[in-house]
């Protein structure tokens, strides 16, 4: 580990942090509102060592939290985490060794430790980028999930302090980037419509799916070479969470 | 959320994860599909943006919510740091309760 540590720049070594800040204060509030909601205390510590991924984490148990079934909890935050299914292709590289470690390593996949990954070139690089970061994002996000989760018991009302409004705050962040292409913008835009239109008729967890409808409006084409999103300049293409990243780390 | 519910999320989730690392070289994802893929990603996220923002249950949320979010969407484009995004929802949603805004 210390090996690998070395490996990286000190920059580097300094953006892992902040992100890691960051997502702490993310994990500490999806304990919080798991547990404040009414849910029992493993279930959020469970899903974070488990599923492993703030987004589809905060989805399902938003669909739970708003009444919905398990079912489209697990479908929403599923189509969520389809992304990764590229991202592992990208950064395969960067597990290359034994069996096991790959087993392991792909745990670690995330958003951030992909944007990390696509940072280097050197193949040494790459693998220590994946790793440290990977490690230390899992280590504190668990931790912070469990410290929100014990708290969320004594807050009782975490309306009061606002902790509702820091889920769809952290989203937003997240996929900002990605509406930089118009396509993905409109047919965002047309699924959001539709989502919060359906929220008074059909059962809770349902209006987000309904939302992909507006992938109808991406689908058209609007011109013969139409490259996808940011295929020049991003490392991920589309991924709100690893462009963000990305553009943060470059500055 | 039952533990069956849990385990199949993760195990979903991991199959995704492992897919990559584990095939390697042998499979290339089309870049139609990593297309489709990150465009479904970003729809979905700003639906749970408009939902969790506006919604509670079948009803509006109240207007504190939506507030704090717009604040952070603000300051998101303006390149805020990441954690400031998140402590200013959800101080703006506090303190906008506080003052006796739903």
């Amino acid at each position: 580990m210390r090996s690998l540590i070395r490996t990286l720049e000190r920059a580097t070594l300094r953006d892992i942090a902040l992100v890691c800040l960051a997502d702490a204060l993310v994990g500490v509030s999806f304990g919080a509102i798991s547990v404040s909601g009414g849910l029992p205390l493993w279930v959020p510590v469970a899903m974070s060592v488990l599923v492993f991924a703030g987004g589809a984490q905060f989805a399902a148990v938003g669909v739970v939290l708003s009444g919905g079934g398990a079912l489209a909890a697990v479908v929403t935050a599923l189509v969520l985490n389809a992304r990764l299914l590229p991202f592992g292709f990208t950064v395969a590289d960067a597990l290359d060794g034994p069996r096991w470690r790959r087993l392991l390593g792909a745990q670690l996949l995330t958003d951030e430790s992909t944007a990390f990954t696509l940072l280097e070139s050197d193949p040494r690089r790459r693998r220590a980028a994946y790793w440290v970061s990977g490690l230390a994002l899992f280590a504190i996000w668990n931790v912070a999930v469990v410290i929100g989760a014990a708290a969320g018991g004594l807050i009782g009302d975490t309306d009061a302090l606002g902790l509702d409004a820091a889920f769809p705050a952290v989203l937003l962040a997240l996929v900002l980037p990605a509406l930089r292409d118009r396509r993905t913008r409109t047919a965002a835009l047309a699924g959001a419509v539709v989502a919060v239109a359906a929220t008074p008729y059909v059962p809770a967890g349902v209006p987000v799916l309904l939302a992909l409808a507006g992938l109808l409006f991406a689908a058209r084409p609007t011109g013969p070479a139409a490259p996808p999103p940011g295929a020049a300049s991003e490392p991920v293409p589309g991924s709100g969470r690893s462009d963000r990243l990305a553009g943060e780390v470059r500055r | 959320m039952t533990l069956t519910a849990v385990l199949l999320l993760a195990a979903g989730t991991y199959a995704f994860r492992l897919a990559g690392p584990l095939l390697g070289g042998r499979i290339t994802v089309s870049e139609r599909l990593r297309h489709l893929l990150a465009v479904s990603a970003a729809v979905l996220l700003v639906a749970l943006v408009a939902t969790g923002a506006l919604t509670q249950g079948h009803g509006f949320a109240g207007w504190a919510r939506p507030a704090g979010v717009l604040v952070a969407g603000v300051l998101a484009l303006r390149r805020a740091p990441f954690p400031l995004v998140v402590v200013a929802a959800a101080a703006t949603t506090a303190v906008l309760r506080l003052c006796g805004v739903a």
